[in-house]
This record gives C-alpha cells, sequence and structure tokens, in this order.
C-alpha cells in the first residue's frame, strides 16, 4: 500500500506536471475547445494503448500456463479427432498474432469464454460479484475522505507538532499493517469479543434468504436495493456486516487522503491571499476550511478517485478475510480451481476498471480546475 | 573541549569545508547526511528494527528454542507465557516464536531478491530508453506506462496463477509487476546526463550504447534507484506476505509469516494469537522499512528537507 501511495503521488505530480505544459502551449485569447477535444482523444488513444496492453499481458499469461484449454473442456478420453476438431473451434491452430485479434475481439464483445467453476460464462458471474466490491470500495472512501481529510487540514495546521505527528505516526501505521491480519484483528475484536458487528459474509444466513427470495435485485447493491424496497431490518443488517470490511479498507484510504491533504494545505497555507484574508480580519477558521480548503479540493478530487481505484485492488485480501462475496474472492477461488478463463476475466476486468479511474482522474484534475475554462 | 581548538582527527576529516579528493567528498556528504539522519528519532527507530530482524535472521539457529517444523501434538495450541512457549504454539505443537524467527529468513530472502532483480530491470529499460529516444523511447515508455496502471497485486496473482506457488515464483511476480516505478527514474536520470560532454567524448572513443549505458549510465542512476528501493521495502514484504495468505507464495510446512496468519485464521476467535503473533512481526518489520525509509526521503530530497 505504501508503495501504491507513492506511485500515485507521483502519477499526481506528473499529472499536473503535464497540466502545466497544458497551460504553456494553450494559445492566448479565443477558443478553447479544440485543445479540449485534443485532449479527450488523445486520452482515449492513451486508453486504447493501454488496454490493449492490458489484454496482451493477460493472452500471454494464459499461454504460458501450462493447462492444456482443449483438455480442460473435453477430459482426457477425448479421441484425436475430437481434440483436433476442438484445437479448429478454439482457434489453437491459427499463428499467435491471429488467436491474440480473436482473443481482443472476443474481449470486446464481453466474452471471456466459460467459467470451469461456476460453468456460466464469465461476465455474467462478473456483473453477478462486482457490485458487491463496488459497495464495499465505496464505503470505504467515504470513511477515508471524512476523516482523512480533516485529519489532513489539522496536520498542516499544527505542522510539526504534536496533533501533526500523531495523524503522520497513525497514518504510517496503516500504510505498515497487511490488510488481511488487520481484518483479522477486527473481526476478533469487534466480532468475537464485542460482538459489536456482523460476522463474515453481506448479510446473516437468515437475511440472505430473505433477500434471495423476496428481493428482485436492481442495482446489485444490498444497500441500495434492501432500502429502496423499504426492508430496513435487511439494511441495518447490511450495514451491520459492511461497516468492519470497509473501515479497514478506508483506514488505507484515509492515510493516503490525509497524507496529500496535508501537503496540499501546506502548499496553499503559505500563498500570499491567505496572509490577505488575515489582514482583512477574516476568522482563522474561515481561512483554514474555507479559503484554503476550497482551493485544496480540486487536486484532492484526483486523490480521492485514485485511491477509490487502489481500493478495488486493496478488496483481493478483504474479501477473502471477510468472505465477502465480490470480484476478488471470485478471481482467488477461480485461482485455486485452475479456472483460467475467469481468473484473466476477472483481471482484466479490475484493470480495465483501474485505468478507467485513473485518465477519469487525470481528466477531472485538468478540467475541473476553474483556471482551466477561460 | 573548547570550540576554539581545531579539531582534528576523524571528526575533522569528516567535517571539513575543503575535501582533498572526490571519495573525501563524498565521505563529508555521508557523514552530513547521516548527522541528520540520527537526529531523527523514529528513523533511528525504523534503523533499529531493521538491524534486529537482520540479526534475527543471522543468528535464528542460536534464538531459536524449538526446531520451527518439529511437530509436537501434545503441546498443540498452548497459550502464550507457557512453558517453553512464551509466544504460545500453534494447531500442530510448533513453537510459534521459532518459526516467527526462522521465518525472518524467508521474509528476507524475498524482500532482497525482489529488492536486486526489480530494480536492475527497471534501470535496464529506463536507461535504454532515455539513451536511445526515439520509437524505442515510446515503446518502452507504454510498455512501463501499461505495468504502472495494472493493480499490482491483481497482476502478482495472475502471474503466480501461470507459473504456479512457490517462494521462487512470487519473488518472480512480485518482481514483474514491481520494476515500472524504477523504470520512470532512471529514464529521468538518463535524460540529464545524456547530452553532457563526457558522454560525447566516451562515444568520440569509440564505445557503443552498451558500454555507454551499463558503464557511463547506470552508475549516474543508482542513487535515486537506491533510495527508491528503501521506500518500496514495506511494500514488497506486505505483497509478499500477501501472496503467503493467500497460499501461492511459500508453501506449508515453511514459516513463512503470510502463511502463519492464514494456518492461524482457522483458530482465530478461540486461539487469537496463532494468527496474531506473525502479523505482529510482519507489522513491526514494515513500520521500521516505512519509518526509515521516511526519514531518508527527508535527508535526500531537498524539496521535503525543506519544509
Amino acid at each position: 500500500m505504501a508503495e501504491a501511495e507513492t506511485i500515485d503521488a507521483e502519477k499526481t505530480r506528473e499529472a499536473r506536471a503535464d497540466l502545466d505544459a497544458e497551460f504553456d502551449d494553450a494559445p492566448t485569447g479565443g477558443f478553447r475547445l479544440p485543445g479540449f477535444a485534443t485532449g479527450i482523444a488523445k486520452s482515449a488513444l492513451a486508453l486504447a494503448f493501454t488496454f490493449l496492453g492490458l489484454l496482451l499481458i493477460t493472452f500471454l499469461i494464459g499461454r504460458v500456463i501450462p493447462i492444456d484449454p482443449v483438455l480442460a473442456t473435453l477430459g482426457e478420453r477425448a479421441s484425436t479427432e475430437q481434440v483436433e476438431r476442438a484445437r479448429e473451434a478454439l482457434g489453437l491452430n491459427e499463428p499467435l498474432y491471429i488467436q491474440f485479434g480473436i482473443y481482443v475481439w472476443d474481449v470486446l464483445h464481453g466474452d471471456f469464454g466459460k467459467s470451469l467453476m461456476t460453468s456460466n460464462p464469465v461476465i455474467v458471474d462478473i456483473a453477478r460479484v462486482f457490485p458487491a466490491t463496488l459497495e464495499l470500495a465505496t464505503i470505504a472512501t467515504v470513511f477515508g475522505v471524512l476523516f482523512g481529510i480533516p485529519a489532513g487540514v489539522l496536520g498542516a495546521v499544527n505542522q510539526g507538532r504534536w496533533p501533526d505527528q500523531v495523524i503522520r505516526f497513525v497514518g504510517l501505521l496503516g500504510y505498515s499493517m497487511p490488510v488481511f491480519w488487520l481484518g483479522l484483528i477486527g473481526l476478533l475484536v469487534f466480532y468475537g469479543i464485542l460482538g459489536w458487528v456482523g460476522g463474515p459474509g453481506r448479510l446473516d444466513a437468515t437475511y440472505e434468504m430473505m433477500m434471495e427470495f423476496d428481493m428482485t435485485p436492481v442495482t446489485g447493491s444490498i444497500l441500495i436495493d434492501s432500502a429502496m424496497a423499504g426492508a430496513w431490518d435487511i439494511f441495518w443488517n447490511a450495514i451491520s456486516h459492511i461497516i468492519l470490511p470497509a473501515a479497514v479498507l478506508g483506514y488505507y484510504s484515509l492515510a493516503y487522503i490525509s497524507r496529500m491533504t496535508r501537503s496540499f494545505m501546506l502548499e496553499q497555507l503559505s500563498q500570499e491571499y491567505i496572509t490577505t484574508a488575515r489582514v482583512k480580519g477574516a476568522p482563522e477558521w474561515r481561512v483554514v476550511w474555507i479559503h484554503a480548503l476550497g482551493n485544496v479540493l480540486v487536486p484532492l478530487i484526483t486523490v480521492i478517485a485514485l485511491s477509490y481505484a487502489t481500493l478495488l485492488e486493496g478488496s483481493v485480501l478483504t474479501e477473502t478475510v471477510f468472505a465477502w462475496p465480490g470480484i476478488g474472492l471470485y478471481i482467488t477461488n477461480a485461482l485455486f480451481n485452475a479456472d483460467m478463463n475467469a481468473v484473466l476475466g476477472g483481471t482484466v476486468v479490475v484493470g480495465a476498471t483501474f485505468i478507467a479511474l485513473n485518465l477519469f482522474s487525470d481528466w477531472l484534475y485538468k478540467y475541473a480546475d476553474p483556471r482551466a475554462r477561460k | 573541549m573548547s570550540a576554539s581548538t581545531p579539531r582534528t582527527g576523524l571528526r575533522a576529516w569528516l567535517t571539513t569545508d575543503t575535501p582533498g579528493s572526490r571519495r573525501h567528498a563524498q565521505a563529508v556528504q555521508a557523514y552530513v547526511r547521516w548527522r541528520a539522519l540520527s537526529r531523527n528519532t523514529l528513523a533511528m527507530v525504523g534503523l533499529a528494527i531493521i538491524v534486529g530482524l537482520l540479526l534475527m535472521a543471522a543468528f535464528a539457529p542460536q534464538l531459536a528454542t524449538y526446531d520451527p517444523i518439529a511437530q509436537n501434538l501434545a503441546d498443540r495450541l498452548l497459550p502464550p507465557l507457557s512453558a517453553g512457549h512464551w509466544l504460545g504454539t500453534d494447531e500442530l505443537g510448533r513453537d510459534i516464536w521459532s518459526r516467527i524467527v526462522y521465518g525472518s529468513r524467508i521474509t528476507l530472502y524475498i524482500v532482497v531478491l525482489v529488492a536486486v532483480t526489480a530494480p536492475l530491470f527497471g534501470l535496464i529499460i529506463g536507461t535504454a530508453a532515455g539513451y536511445f529516444g526515439g520509437w524505442v523511447d515510446t515503446v518502452l515508455m507504454r510498455l512501463t506506462d501499461i505495468f504502472l496502471a495494472f493493480p499490482r497485486l491483481i497482476l502478482a496473482l495472475a502471474f503466480v496463477a501461470a507459473l504456479g506457488p512457490g517462494i521462487g515464483n512470487a519473488v518472480l511476480a512480485i518482481a514483474l509487476t514491481a520494476w515500472p516505478p524504477y523504470a520512470r527514474v532512471a529514464r529521468a536520470e538518463t535524460l540529464t546526463v545524456r547530452q553532457s560532454d563526457y558522454i560525447s567524448a566516451i562515444r568520440l572513443q569509440g564505445a557503443g550504447p552498451g558500454r555507454v549505458i551499463f558503464g557511463h549510465i547506470m552508475p549516474m542512476c543508482t542513487s535515486s534507484v537506491i533510495i527508491r528501493v528503501t521506500l518500496d521495502m514495506a511494500g514488497i514484504i506486505l505483497t509478499a506476505a500477501g501472496l503467503g495468505f493467500l497460499g501461492l507464495g511459500a508453501q506449508p510446512p515453511l514459516p513463512e509469516w503470510g502463511l502463519m496468519i492464514a494456518s492461524g485464521r482457522k483458530f482465530l476467535l478461540d486461539q487469537w494469537w496463532v494468527a496474531t503473533m506473525p502479523g505482529l512481526a510482519i507489522f513491526i518489520v514494515s513500520l521500521g522499512f516505512n519509518l526509515l525509509g521516511d526519514g531518508l526521503r527527508d535527508v535526500l530530497d531537498p524539496r521535503s528537507a525543506g519544509k
């Protein structure tokens, strides 16, 4: 996680460097739209390239694997003829680059093949499990934002004094703890000993049945679905189950967001307009929470989007610990069943989401800033 | 000793304003940085933890009280502070303290291997991209971006899935996902020295690209890469432990810390110590690397040092 933070920080910095370069090149006066459009075209091209690279990597991983796809589908007793026909049907007799082309074509049509585990098409499985991950990552990000931003502001205002040190140390603790271990300890204390929260899974078994039989899934998010149906007992049970994994995951997002908020705030607080505001007699809380924080919010959007993307990744271990039926658990289960279609399909979906969020945050940064709109 | 007496000996040699040679200047700089670092209490705590880890790994046979894989079913799941087992025993009656002590060797083994291979690979890619420029640069940097855009743990999982579980493959998977930041750093450094006179001089003497890159550009990049490695250590430890926890890294009966947590998971609610103790070990070691890395960054990065 610490690693992810430094890379992300780097990315933010780079995004800002790109931004500066763009301003230098921007034609003075008049028309802004062409630049805007080129920006989108450029991002689209970058997205396409990165996505193609992602597919190439998963394709190559799929090729290295010693499991023979023909053997996996037909079993060991198939005759030579059957094997040959299957090889033909799967396109395994074509040269590698054509096979790669077929793979890209299939993926673009949402076809990742069938899962051996569930014998559903992989894309159907993923559509089923992805909302659970999204729900968890969203609540965790909300947690990280609600606590991380105030913590970062407090750290910046008290720079070098004990609140700053405490916040910094708490953040470092977060970076150093294995997420699966923190989850287990959380389960032990808050579920096992104190009994304050629900155990592993998204719901208690009884509610799980009610959910299954009485409700038609609309969004796939139990919280939203049950609230819309007015089933508040299910809603509160789901809350008691999500709160712990979301807090564990949110701790990492808190550590990252508070660190970035602190450094952005320090930058703003040393600006002249802050001095001006103080000289004019604005109360200190207003200077900090309105003037300075207002200017920090734009780069913070980028940080939040990046941490959201990282949480999707961090959820693999968290989901395993909390038996949370999301995409992370799906991928790991598929791993142990040598279900390569499911592993690679899941990898592609998570990778694509990650890439899209990264790009989205870059884009947000460039265009959410009012200075970019003149 | 009064301030007016001229200082002599090693300390004077290390703090002089007028170094006599390049090596002397480097020694002076290293000493000044060490002084700055040693004033940072948290960084020193981190250093102490890492030295402790090294000592633990070196003297594992002396520190361990039992054989780390010897089973004794009569003594299974003893709580901490039982006679002879001060951290308790696991489900097969193995002494947890001894397993943690021997586990430090596995952790070090993984960290050192990744910390040697990933930066080297990144250095080669980055310097080649920066030195040749043009389409080589475009292709290599695109590749780097693709790997950077990929969630690391998921990529490592997919690699391990393809290669099969085991320590060696876990190291390979982590290294394959860890190199891109180093390539970035190395490329940036290469771009700054590529046009220098000394590089032109070497090329005019007839040195080929290989010689220029390996002999004259890479040494210029190593210091910034080394800083980066220290900052990455904790991340490597956590990823390795995560792979171990999922059962994709070290295999039983090896006393790998992540694996120990995974096996203790079954007894979490009744025998909490089995999963808690190895987790504490991972936590302390990666905290040590984080504290030291943070302090080092303050000392070596002039921008953050000023703050």
